[in-house]
C-alpha cells in the first residue's frame, strides 16, 4: 500500500493542472457563450456539402 | 390553397404574387420586405439558412430611405465615442445589440454575410446575449454600411454601450465561476479520499495511512476555505458591522469552526474531521448563488436602459429656417428647433411651434388613446408622433427631461423598498445567538469543573451544531422554486422574490399593456344604413392604409386581403380622414368631423346613435349617409380574467392603478372584477398610493409593464414585469413574466407558497436535529462518527425536500 505515497501526490499534481486549465479557460472567455459554438460547428462549411447534394440530384 | 410565406411563415395574401427563386424553385413571399431579404440571402449563397433555421423570423419592415439615412449619423466620430473602440492600423471595433435573432441559423446568416463584406475584418456574435462585436477597416467600409447590411437580412442592429456596470458584472461572474470550479474540482478529490477514510474506519486502517490521507484532505480543503468561501466571510463582516444578522454569519461560522476543528483533529489525531462536509457545503451554496446571479444578470442583459426610448438621431432645422440636418440627439440643446415626422419618436420634451398631430404617449403616461397636440402644446420626449409632421422647440433635454425624472423617481423608490428580513435570516440570527451563548456556558462549565478537555468539547459542540442544514434550508428551496417558475415562463431575479410573492396580500395591476394588450382593437361595427359590416371594414381599411393612427391599425388589421384602394386621401389630425374610393368620397372620423365636411348634420342631429359618442368610436360616412359606427377598445388579455378571479377567490385584494381616463379604467375594472381602481395617476401619485398601502400593513405585489410603472415596481414588496414591457420596468422587477401569460402567475403563487412551506419544514428539521445532538455533544457523549453522519444526513434531507418543488 506504500504506493499511495506516490500516487496521491501525482493526483495532486493533476488536480493542480486541472485547476490551472479551468482558470485559464474562464479567463479567456471560454464560458462566454455556451450555446452558439455548438450550432456553429454544424453550420460552417455546409455550403460545400449542399452543392454536392445538388450536383447529385442533377 | 393559401400559401405561407417561405421567409416568415405568415399566410400570403391572395392579391400578392411575389416569389424568390431558390434551387430552381419559386418560393412564395408575402410582402416586399420578405422578398428583399430572401433575395439578399440567395444572392450571397446563404440559402442554407432556410435548411438550418429552427425558428421563424419576424416579418421584416420594408427598408425606407429615411432609415438608411439615419444610419449615416453613426459614422460620426462623436457618436461612435460610446460604443466603438479604435484598434491598431485603422481598425475599429463596435459593440452592437441585434434584434430579431430567433435561432442559431440567424447568427450564422449574419456572420457569414458580414464576413463576405469587403472591409469587415471579423464578426463575433454571442447567441446567449444577442450581442455582436464587429471589427472593420474604416478606410474601406463605414459603420453605416455594416448596419445597412444587417438590416438587409431582416435583422436590426443598434449600438450598445457596455458601460461600467456591465464590466463589473462580468468580472463578478468570472470570479464566481472560478470559486465554484475550484470548490468542485477539489471537492471531488476530498470526497474520494473521505470514502477511503470512512471505509478505513470500519475495516481498520494503519495510523500512518490515516494520518497521511487526513493531511492530504487538509491540503485540498484549505484553498476552498480560504478562496472559494470568501464571499461568505465578506458578507458576514458587512452584516456584523451593521448589526444585522444575516445568513452569512452562521455560514461563515460553520465553515471556519468545522475547518479549525478538523485541523485540531488532524494535528492531535483525536476527534473527527469534516473536510468532506465543508467542501460540499461551500460548493452547494456557491452554486445556488451563481444561479441567482445569472438570472439577475440575464434580466439586465437585454436592457439598454433609456437608450431605446429616446431615438439616436433627430432632424434639426438650422437657425435660418431653411435647411434641415440629421444630428445625434446628444448634440441637441434647449431652444433648438426640430421636425418630427409621422412614425418618429420625439427626442426630447418640447413645445409645438407649427403643425397639428396626434401623439401616442402610452409608454410614458399609460394612456391608451393618442392625444391631439396643437401649436403651443407641450410634448414628452419618448412619445411617438402619429399623424403629420410637427415642428418643435426643445424645452427640456437630458437630465431635466421627463424620462430622466422618472428614472430618478425610480432610484428614490428603490431606496424606499421595504426591507423584509427573510424567514431564514430571522431564525438564523436567533439560532446563532443561542448557540454562541450555549457554547460559552458549556466552555465555562467544563473549565470550572477542572476538565483539561474543555476546549475540545466546546469545539465538538460547535462543529456538531454547525448550522449547515439551517443555512441550506432556504437557498435550496428558493433555487428549486426558481427552476420550477422558469419552466412556467417566470424568471426570478432576486432571491427574496419567491418568499415575498408567497406572502403578498395586495395585488396591484397597471392597465395598459398589463391587463390589456395595450393596442386598440375593433370590437364592434354597428351598421346605421343598408350596408354589410364587411363592406364597411373594407372601405375604411382602404382609407386608413394611409394613416399610422392606432384606430387605422385596428381597422386594417381586420381587413386581410382587401383590394380596394383610396385616392386623394386627406388626414385631419385628431378628427378624421377622407378619401375617394371608386369615384365616391368617404369620410371616417368623429361625428363632428363628418358634420363639418358634409351636409348630413340636419339629418343626424337628433340621432342618439351618432351624438352619444365616446372617445373610442369612429363613424364611416359617404356624402349621403352615415354608414356605420366602429367601436374600439383596448382588448383585455384573456389570461387576466382567470388570474383576477383566482386572486379574488383566494381573498387577496386586487387593485388597479392607471394613468388612463376614469371611464376606461372603470370599464376594465368592472369587466375583470377588480375591487379598487384609480385613474389618471402620474407616477408620483402611484408611488404615494403604494406608500399608503405599506403604511397600513399591506404586503404588495405590483404587476406592470411601462416606464411609468417602474417606480412602483421598484418600491413594491415584490414586483412582476411583463416580458414585452419597457426595459426599465423589467430591470426594476423581481420577477419577469417572459411570455406575458398572466395566468401563469397563479401557478407561480402556488409554487411560491409551497416553497415557503418547504422552507419552514426544512427549518424545523434543522432545529430539531440540532436540539437532539447539541445536548449529547455538550455532555461529551457523542461519538465522532455519529456526528459526521448526522451532519451529512441533515443536509441531505433538506436538499431532498427542496427538490420536491421542482417535481410539482
Amino acid at each position: 500500500m506504500e504506493i499511495i505515497y506516490l500516487l496521491i501526490p501525482v493526483s495532486l499534481i493533476l488536480v493542480a493542472v486541472i485547476v490551472y486549465a479551468l482558470f485559464w479557460a474562464i479567463k479567456s472567455d471560454q464560458f462566454e457563450d455556451l450555446e452558439g459554438p455548438g450550432h456553429q460547428i454544424l453550420m460552417d462549411d455546409d455550403r460545400i456539402s449542399s452543392e454536392e447534394d445538388n450536383s447529385e440530384n442533377h | 390553397m393559401t400559401d405561407t410565406c417561405y421567409h416568415c411563415g405568415e399566410p400570403v395574401p391572395e392579391a400578392i404574387t411575389l416569389t424568390v427563386s431558390m434551387d430552381d424553385k419559386e418560393m412564395p413571399m408575402c410582402c416586399h420586405g420578405c422578398q428583399a431579404v430572401a433575395q439578399t440571402i440567395v444572392d450571397y449563397g446563404l440559402s442554407d439558412y432556410y435548411r438550418f433555421r429552427s425558428g421563424m423570423p419576424g416579418r421584416p419592415d420594408e427598408i425606407v430611405p429615411e432609415m438608411l439615412r439615419n444610419f449615416t449619423v453613426y459614422d460620426d466620430v462623436r457618436v461612435q465615442e460610446s460604443f466603438v473602440e479604435t484598434r491598431d492600423g485603422g481598425l475599429r471595433e463596435a459593440h452592437l445589440m441585434l434584434e430579431g435573432i430567433v435561432c442559431p441559423a440567424c447568427i450564422w446568416l449574419t456572420e457569414s454575410r458580414l464576413n463576405k463584406t469587403p472591409g469587415v475584418i471579423s464578426t463575433k456574435i454571442n447567441y446567449t446575449t444577442n450581442r455582436a462585436s464587429i471589427r472593420w477597416d474604416d478606410s474601406r467600409i463605414h459603420l453605416s454600411e455594416i448596419l445597412r447590411t444587417i438590416t438587409s437580412l431582416g435583422f436590426f442592429a443598434c449600438p450598445y454601450d457596455p458601460g461600467a456596470r456591465e464590466v463589473l458584472l462580468e468580472k463578478e461572474r468570472k470570479g464566481q465561476l472560478r470559486r465554484i470550479g475550484l470548490s468542485g474540482v477539489l471537492g471531488m478529490q476530498v470526497m474520494m479520499i473521505s470514502v477511503a477514510l470512512y471505509v478505513g474506519e470500519w475495516h481498520g486502517m494503519e495510523a500512518d495511512f490515516r494520518f497521511f490521507l487526513q493531511w492530504v484532505n487538509l491540503l485540498l480543503t484549505t484553498p476552498v476555505v480560504l478562496y472559494s468561501a470568501q464571499p461568505f466571510y465578506k458578507g458576514a463582516l458587512r452584516d456584523s458591522r451593521h448589526l444585522h444578522f444575516g445568513m452569512d454569519i452562521p455560514v461563515s461560522l460553520g465553515i471556519l469552526i468545522a475547518y479549525l476543528g478538523s485541523i485540531e483533529a488532524t494535528l492531535f489525531q483525536h476527534g473527527y474531521i469534516y473536510y468532506d462536509s465543508i467542501v460540499m457545503f461551500v460548493f452547494l451554496l456557491l452554486l445556488a448563488r451563481y444561479l441567482e446571479f445569472t438570472a439577475r444578470k440575464h434580466a439586465g442583459d437585454q436592457v439598454n436602459l433609456f437608450g431605446r426610448i429616446i431615438p439616436a438621431t433627430a432632424t434639426r432645422i438650422n437657425s435660418n429656417q431653411t435647411s434641415e440636418e440629421c444630428v445625434p440627439v446628444t448634440d441637441l440643446v434647449t431652444g433648438d428647433c426640430i421636425v418630427v415626422r409621422p412614425g418618429e419618436t420625439i427626442p426630447a420634451d418640447a413645445v409645438i411651434t407649427k403643425g397639428v398631430s396626434t401623439v401616442d404617449e402610452s409608454i410614458i403616461t399609460g394612456e391608451s388613446m393618442p392625444v391631439i397636440k396643437q401649436t403651443g402644446d407641450g410634448v414628452i420626449g419618448g412619445s411617438t408622433n402619429i399623424d403629420s409632421p410637427i415642428w418643435l422647440e426643445i424645452t427640456r433635454i437630458g437630465n431635466d427631461s421627463t424620462v430622466s425624472r422618472i428614472g430618478r423617481l425610480l432610484e428614490e423608490a428603490q431606496n424606499e423598498k421595504p426591507v423584509m428580513i427573510q424567514l431564514a435570516n430571522r431564525i438564523a440570527s436567533w439560532f446563532v445567538g443561542v448557540l454562541l451563548l450555549l457554547a460559552a456556558v458549556v466552555a465555562w462549565y467544563w473549565w470550572q469543573a477542572g476538565s483539561g478537555s474543555w476546549l475540545s468539547i466546546t469545539i465538538s459542540l460547535l462543529v456538531v451544531s454547525c448550522p449547515c442544514a439551517l443555512s441550506l434550508a432556504a437557498p435550496t428551496a428558493i433555487t428549486a422554486a426558481s427552476v420550477a417558475l422558469m419552466r412556467r415562463g417566470i424568471a426570478v431575479t432576486t432571491h427574496e422574490a419567491v418568499e415575498n410573492l408567497a406572502r403578498a396580500t395586495h395585488f396591484i395591476f397597471d392597465k395598459t399593456g398589463t391587463l390589456t394588450f395595450g393596442k386598440l382593437q375593433l370590437i364592434d361595427v354597428e351598421c346605421l344604413a343598408d350596408v354589410k359590416k364587411q363592406e364597411c371594414i373594407h372601405l375604411a381599411a382602404a382609407i386608413e392604409k394611409h394613416s399610422e393612427h392606432p384606430v387605422a391599425l385596428a381597422i386594417t388589421g381586420m381587413a386581410e386581403g382587401t383590394v380596394m384602394t383610396a385616392s386623394e386621401v386627406i388626414n385631419t389630425p385628431g378628427q378624421g380622414i377622407t378619401g375617394i374610393i371608386a369615384n365616391k368620397r368617404y369620410f371616417l372620423g368623429t361625428a363632428g368631423y363628418i358634420f363639418a365636411n358634409t351636409t348630413l348634420v340636419s339629418r343626424y342631429a337628433g340621432n342618439k346613435n351618432v351624438t352619444s359618442e365616446s372617445s373610442s368610436s369612429a363613424f364611416l360616412a359617404d356624402e349621403n349617409n352615415i354608414l356605420c359606427r366602429f367601436v374600439f377598445s383596448d382588448q383585455i388579455r384573456p389570461s387576466a380574467r382567470a388570474l383576477v378571479a383566482a386572486l379574488n377567490a383566494n381573498g387577496a385584494h386586487t387593485l388597479m392603478l392607471s394613468g388612463d381616463h376614469a371611464d376606461i379604467v372603470r370599464h376594465i375594472a368592472g369587466q375583470l372584477g377588480i375591487k379598487e381602481a384609480f385613474s389618471g395617476l402620474p407616477p408620483e401619485r402611484k408611488l404615494s398610493i403604494l406608500k399608503d398601502l405599506h403604511d397600513n400593513g399591506a404586503f404588495t405585489a405590483v404587476i406592470g409593464d411601462g416606464i411609468n410603472d417602474a417606480p412602483i415596481l421598484a418600491a413594491a414588496h415584490v414586483s412582476i414585469a411583463m416580458g414585452k414591457g419597457a426595459d426599465i420596468a423589467r430591470i426594476s422587477a423581481d420577477m419577469i413574466l417572459l411570455n406575458d401569460k398572466l395566468d401563469m402567475l397563479q401557478d407561480g403563487i402556488q409554487i411560491a407558497r409551497k416553497s415557503l412551506t418547504i422552507i419552514r419544514q426544512n427549518m424545523v428539521w434543522a432545529i430539531v436535529y440540532n436540539l437532539l445532538v447539541v445536548p449529547a455533544a455538550a455532555s461529551g457523549l457523542l461519538a465522532p462518527w455519529m456526528a459526521a453522519i448526522g451532519m451529512s444526513l441533515s443536509s441531505l434531507v433538506v436538499v431532498g425536500n427542496a427538490a420536491s418543488i421542482v417535481k410539482s
